[in-house]
């Protein structure tokens, strides 16, 4: 019998190494159902699931609704373009209303950092966070450390790089609470506009020198250079982040021989990875979206249990 | 656990007999061998298949295919158990279509585990038939499920528990049966399964 430690999934940040094992190994589970040829269990029959999603998303959306659909779950879709949110509509009401309609997990994915805490706070259904502001977006990250995981079976003793906006980009976030827990090393590399202050208190080595960072790494996480950011001033051009930190057949030559290239998508093919890269023998982009429905399968049915009486 | 409640009801000699009996059985039942395959639910019951398919690899020359399944998705009580059952790896890498399936499991006792696997089975596919083999049968049904071959049918009190140990796990080959204490038998109320 397995439990984790929480019913909602809320980051990584403090989450035990135990439970981000039992996740890892419960979705190599789930991984071989998805090989099936019926690729469905009747685990959470009855189950009903909402995805309540203030912020656009393809991959995550849909990996999270086929992942119920794969368990059986009653899924329900709420995207706020065409609902009661654009009548004024505050979060709080919006969820106490659909509390009432007997809901049992929710899958959130908002603007702003802490809305999946605060629906803790006023629901009894388990939370899951799909991204919340800049803060985390741990099914990603639990994804991307599976793929690392299914490779090298094991984290300790591997080197993992995680390239881009490290300022704001909540996967790069929960990918470095839940790597430090379970021993793997981590390099954060970006341009010192796109560092946060105090960036030393994640206890990870940084740089802004894109070779310094993959010398000797084993994996190599690059993430979407968000165009709007340019805007803001944060650099200069797109070609210079490209000439600065695109990650290029030139310079993945600088990793371990066995090393592995990710992005969690959707790329900028040419920005901040070269295509050449992203397609190459050791990309493993799109096993991790393969990836990331075993993973989230595995969360929901490891966080679906009945609770006991008087359970936070 | 005191010793004076445990009774070895099968050593490693009638294992192997009651196992050997089964394979033959089963190629009485099942003329053609090229159509069987096994499947064996983990952990126990897999150990018996991977035996029973050599048993009749030695008698027949013939390899039957050999897949494990694991019952913890298809469960009943998924939505009432505090802690969910930990899932592990379903390895069935060949065809079930029109093929005769013996599901191989160590102990028959409320049919849940049972009826379980049906319904994973058929989610591979549609077998030609699905033959149940146990190596032991302590009453108790549930569900209305019969096992086709049984290795031994045991007397048991609800509460008491019937272990299979073998030699890939535990030391030796044995099956012994744990008899509840009679005083707090009473108070117990099994909801029975694995």
């Amino acid at each position: 019998m397995s439990r984790l430690s929480s019913r909602h999934l809320l980051g990584l940040e403090d989450c035990p190494k135990e439970d981000i094992m039992m996740i890892l190994e419960t979705s190599n589970s789930f991984r071989e159902v998805l090989e099936r040829k019926v690729k469905k269990v009747p685990t959470l029959r009855g189950v009903t699931v909402l995805n309540l999603f203030y912020e656009n998303s393809t991959r995550t959306r849909i990996s999270f609704e086929l992942a119920e659909k794969r368990l059986s779950a009653d899924t329900i879709n709420f995207s706020t373009s065409t609902s009661s949110v654009k009548k004024g509509e505050s979060l709080r009401d919006t969820v106490e209303n659909i509390e009432a309609m007997k809901l049992d997990m929710v899958v959130v994915r908002h603007g702003s950092t802490g809305a999946p805490y605060f629906l803790t706070q006023c629901m009894d259904a388990n939370i899951i966070n799909a991204g919340d502001g800049a803060h985390e977006h741990p099914t990603q990250a639990l994804l991307d450390m599976y793929t690392i995981w299914k490779k090298y079976g094991k984290f300790a003793g591997l080197r993992v790089v995680l390239v881009g906006d490290i300022k704001h980009s909540r996967v790069i976030r929960s990918n470095i609470w839940g790597l430090k827990a379970v021993g793997a090393s981590v390099a954060l590399c970006g341009p010192s506009t796109l560092l946060p202050v105090e960036v030393e208190k994640f206890g990870c080595d940084v740089y802004t020198n894109i070779d310094e960072a993959l010398d000797g790494a084993d994996v190599v996480n690059v993430m979407r250079i968000q165009l709007e950011r340019q805007q803001g001033g944060m650099f200069p051009s797109q070609r210079e982040y490209t000439n600065l930190f695109g990650i290029t057949k030139e310079r993945i030559k600088l990793l371990n021989k066995n090393h592995t290239i990710m992005h969690p998508g959707p790329m900028n093919r040419g920005v901040e990875i070269s295509s050449e890269v992203a397609d190459g023998k050791n990309s493993v982009i799109l096993d991790q979206v393969t990836n990331g429905q075993a993973v989230r399968m595995a969360v929901l049915y490891l966080l679906s249990g009945k609770q006991e009486e008087g359970d936070e | 656990m005191p010793e004076k409640n445990v009774d070895i009801i099968m050593d490693e000699k009638k294992i192997n007999r009651a196992l050997t009996r089964i394979a033959h059985e089963i190629l009485e039942q099942n003329s053609d061998p090229t159509s069987l395959v096994i499947i064996g639910i983990i952990t126990r019951g897999a150990i018996l298949a991977k035996r029973l398919a050599k048993i009749i690899a030695d008698l027949e020359g013939v390899e039957i295919p050999v897949g494990l399944m694991d019952i913890g998705l298809y469960r009943d009580d998924i939505q009432s158990n505090l802690d969910q059952p930990i899932v592990q790896r379903t390895d069935i890498l060949f065809a079930v279509v029109n093929k005769n399936v013996i599901l191989v499991d160590d102990v028959l006792f409320t049919g849940r585990t049972i009826r379980a696997a049906l319904n994973q089975i058929v989610d591979f596919g549609r077998p030609k038939t699905i033959q149940l083999a146990v190596l032991i049968d302590r009453g108790f049904r549930e569900y209305p499920i019969k096992a086709d071959y049984v290795g031994v049918n045991i007397p048991t009190s609800r509460e008491d528990k019937v272990l299979l140990h073998v030699k890939e796990k535990e030391k030796s080959d044995k099956v012994s049966i744990v008899r509840a204490d009679k005083k707090t038998a009473k108070k117990k109320t099994t909801k029975g399964g694995k």
